[in-house]
């Protein structure tokens, strides 16, 4: 019954909210302040889709009725990974993962390869990985590298991925082994639930409407997402990733080597080093050798056995040359012999072994190493990735939030993913306002690296359900641009008396009021009475980070810039209340209390009129109200455990399967 | 690979300063045939800024033993460095070319 009338409510919203925004374009546009109407349709037309969005997902909202049993011998590897958290805070975890009830090894993944963290682990009987030695002076991809390290040390037929602060409960495994049943299962999702969070929770730290609606209808698309913690994944998947990735990216670095071949054959050609004659046939050899390999790799040849071949080649070339130098060498010898032997000594000319011939030839000493421009193109025909600390990557390196990319890739190869709604394990959230922006910061920054390097409105091997359920989730991230526009409107209204609509007229409140009432009316129908309010306010409070989200991960992906990436603290930043921090938002609360005396003063004047100056009035309430959560979210001292915490989520378990 | 020479009392030292490999061995051969060619057929390679050498290497430092033995006098190497030390023993070619401490030693004997 919920999703007839989610549904109906969802056809209504797209109705209703074309009507309205098509209204907008076509006949409401005060062209006259172009400069502010026009960016106020687009935002406008911007959270029009971002509504649409989320009614495709709510659409097909998926209740599961919970998962068969597990299978019996399925054999798993529970990771705990951990950077710098406090050790008391990793073991209690690790501890907790180690009393799951399926039988499974428990490992510590410690980046900080802490000699105490070590020894806790082996006094408490835990498995314990820290980088291995291919990994010194190779990038280290942060947490998607530390479990990528682990895949190859440990050998479970399924993981577990826990954050260091996620308490798991000892049946998360029986409650989720069992969707693997099916073959085709990649994934299955718990949600991420916080134990340190107070009912009002100050710093919108619970994601109810994601970890519920948002997943549910986004597994109802086969597009549930990996969030990095409280998830189970299927080893085998994992590794044909890695391993598709492997041979993508080894065949990129073999077209590009044998693209730049060429230009280095053609330029150490022209350098006058390349008068000796030696170096002259040194090149025609490499250059008939990388020649015939881009004609074997557009005939589709394997891989190693074109690069093994034109190193093969080049390698016979080298020690030819070798071998004539020494020949030569040999020959003088003979002629100073003959002149003079007492100087040669008694045995004889010297004659020089096979072996060293060989050992002349090998690529540190090869005199093709003169050349380095060439010498350097043949090293990159490899199929050895000597740019990484191991060949296969199994969990996606394109962005800092390792999970999105990852399960990305896995529907596009046809792996399946679940989304289970219960919590299962009691994580700790930030408890101060700077931890926590960073925190989003990061997340945002990850999900727009992603949107930029691996765009899924075009990857192959999505459905189109699946490319537009990722595209939601990276839409919503744009929307602190938006918000800026929605604050600027009514500023410019009450401060300048400029209008961006012609007219507010019955023609608008017609159409936008129904489009506003039925769009929350979807959230609160697809949210089953979760608390979305926090959410919302959030999203458009926090638009200097989203912004600042945008503008980093652009200069990261399009010009290589680093990101100002910082692992999230899980322990309280001490220091008072540090305001500093939504100077912004601020700026812009003040900025909106002005315009609302000026505009009301202007209306005392008669210089304005009374319907425009309560609307902009009315929406200057509305922002204000949105961003007060701000101040308490400066003002909040941490959790204080005697407080009850948030039910929403835990109350939910109890009647998921309904 | 940067060439100089200097006369000494009763030599001539050449240095040699960077890899002395395919490229520049041709270019090795054609400075020390230039100082015997001047007159001075006691070499000694200062080797003390070649960090590495290769076949051609090899096969030009022997090219240039002969030069000099055929102008009536000798080649010595001084201040090799690890690695051409290792090419040299690999080749037995230490046994004609025998390294010295340094420059002043090399004909220090005769």
């Amino acid at each position: 019954m919920t999703r007839f009338w989610t549904r109906l409510i969802v056809v209504l919203t797209i109705v209703l909210g074309i009507n309205y925004v098509a209204w907008r374009w076509a006949e409401s546009l005060n062209w006259d302040a172009w400069w502010i109407a026009v960016p106020l349709v687009a935002a406008e037309t911007y959270s029009l889709i971002d509504v649409v969005l989320f009614g495709m997902t709510v659409w097909r909202l998926k209740l599961r009725e919970g998962a068969p049993p597990a299978p019996p011998g399925a054999t798993v590897d529970v990771f705990i990974t951990t950077y710098n958290e406090p050790l008391d805070l990793v073991m209690t975890t690790a501890l907790a993962a180690k009393h799951i009830r399926h039988p499974h090894s428990t490992w510590i993944l410690d980046d900080g390869a802490r000699p105490e963290l070590r020894r806790l682990a082996a006094q408490h009987g835990l498995g314990y990985v820290t980088r291995s030695e291919d990994w010194k002076d190779m990038p280290r991809h942060a947490k998607a590298g530390n479990l990528n390290n682990a895949l190859m040390v440990t050998e479970g037929e399924f993981l577990l991925i826990l954050d260091a602060d996620q308490i798991p409960e000892p049946e998360i495994l029986e409650r989720t082994l069992g969707y693997f049943n099916s073959r085709d299962v990649a994934l299955v999702q718990t949600p991420q639930y916080f134990s340190n969070v107070p009912t009002d929770d100050p710093l919108g730290s619970q994601a109810p409407l994601f970890y519920g609606p948002i997943q549910q209808g986004k597994d109802g698309w086969n597009a549930a997402f990996f969030c990095g913690s409280n998830a189970v994944l299927r080893r085998e998947a994992l590794m044909q990733l890695g391993l598709v990735g492997y041979v993508k990216e080894t065949e990129k670095s073999i077209r590009r080597a044998l693209a730049a071949s060429q230009s280095a054959i053609r330029k150490a050609r022209k350098s006058a080093d390349s008068a000796s004659p030696l170096v002259a046939q040194m090149l025609d050899e490499v250059e008939a050798a990388t020649r015939e390999a881009r004609q074997q790799l557009d005939g589709g040849e394997s891989l190693s056995e074109i690069t093994y071949r034109v190193r093969r080649r080049v390698d016979q070339a080298v020690q030819a040359l070798v071998q004539a130098d020494v020949s030569a060498l040999q020959a003088d010898l003979e002629e100073i012999a003959a002149m003079e032997l007492a100087h040669v000594g008694e045995s004889g000319v010297p004659v020089v072994a096979d072996d060293a011939v060989k050992r002349m030839s090998a690529r540190d000493w090869s005199p093709l190493g003169a050349i380095e421009s060439v010498q350097a193109v043949l090293d990159a025909l490899s199929v050895e990735r000597t740019g990484e600390a191991q060949p296969v990557m199994p969990l996606a390196t394109i962005s800092v939030t390792e999970d999105m990319a990852t399960a990305m890739r896995m529907h596009g190869m046809g792996w399946r993913s679940v989304y289970h709604h219960e919590v299962l394990a009691y994580g700790l959230a930030p408890e101060d306002l700077a931890t926590m922006l960073t925190q989003r910061l990061r997340w945002a920054q990850g999900t727009i690296q992603v949107m930029l390097r691996e765009n899924p409105l075009v990857q192959r091997g999505l459905k189109w359900g699946q490319r537009l359920m990722y595209f939601a989730t990276m839409w919503t991230y744009l929307s602190g641009f938006a918000a800026v526009i929605y604050f600027a409107a009514p500023i410019v209204y009450l401060l300048l008396g400029v209008l961006p609509v012609t007219s507010l007229s019955t023609d608008f409140f017609i159409r936008f009021i129904p489009f506003m009432v039925v769009n929350q009316l979807l959230f609160a129908v697809a949210g089953r009475g979760i608390p979305t309010w926090r959410g919302q306010q959030y999203s458009l409070a926090l638009f200097p980070t989203w912004i600042k989200a945008c503008t980093t991960a652009a200069r990261n992906v399009w010009f290589g810039r680093p990101l100002g990436f910082a692992v999230t603290p899980k322990d309280r930043q001490t220091g008072g209340p540090s305001w500093s921090l939504i100077r912004p938002q601020i700026v812009v609360s003040v900025l909106l209390v002005v315009s609302a005396v000026v505009g009301l003063a202007r209306l005392a004047a008669g210089l304005s009129e009374p319907i425009g100056t309560l609307v902009n009035v009315a929406w200057v309430v509305y922002d204000i109200t949105v961003m007060s959560i701000l101040v308490r979210a400066v003002l909040y001292k941490g959790f204080e455990p005697d407080t009850v915490p948030a039910e929403g989520l835990i109350d939910e378990r109890k009647t998921s399967g309904t | 690979m940067e060439l100089s020479y200097e006369v000494k009392d009763s030599y001539a030292e050449i240095r040699a300063a960077g890899r002395l490999n395919m490229v520049s061995a041709p270019k090795l051969r054609e400075f020390v045939a230039g100082v015997v060619a001047s007159g001075s057929s006691r070499i000694v390679v200062n080797l003390g800024e070649t960090p590495f050498m290769d076949s051609s290497g090899l096969g030009a430092l022997i090219g240039c033993l002969k030069v000099a033995r055929q102008a009536g006098g000798d080649l010595r190497i001084a201040v090799v460095q690890p690695q051409v030390q290792m090419v040299l023993e690999l080749t037995s070619m230490d046994r004609v070319l025998t390294a010295y401490a340094s420059a002043d030693e090399a004909f220090g004997d005769d």
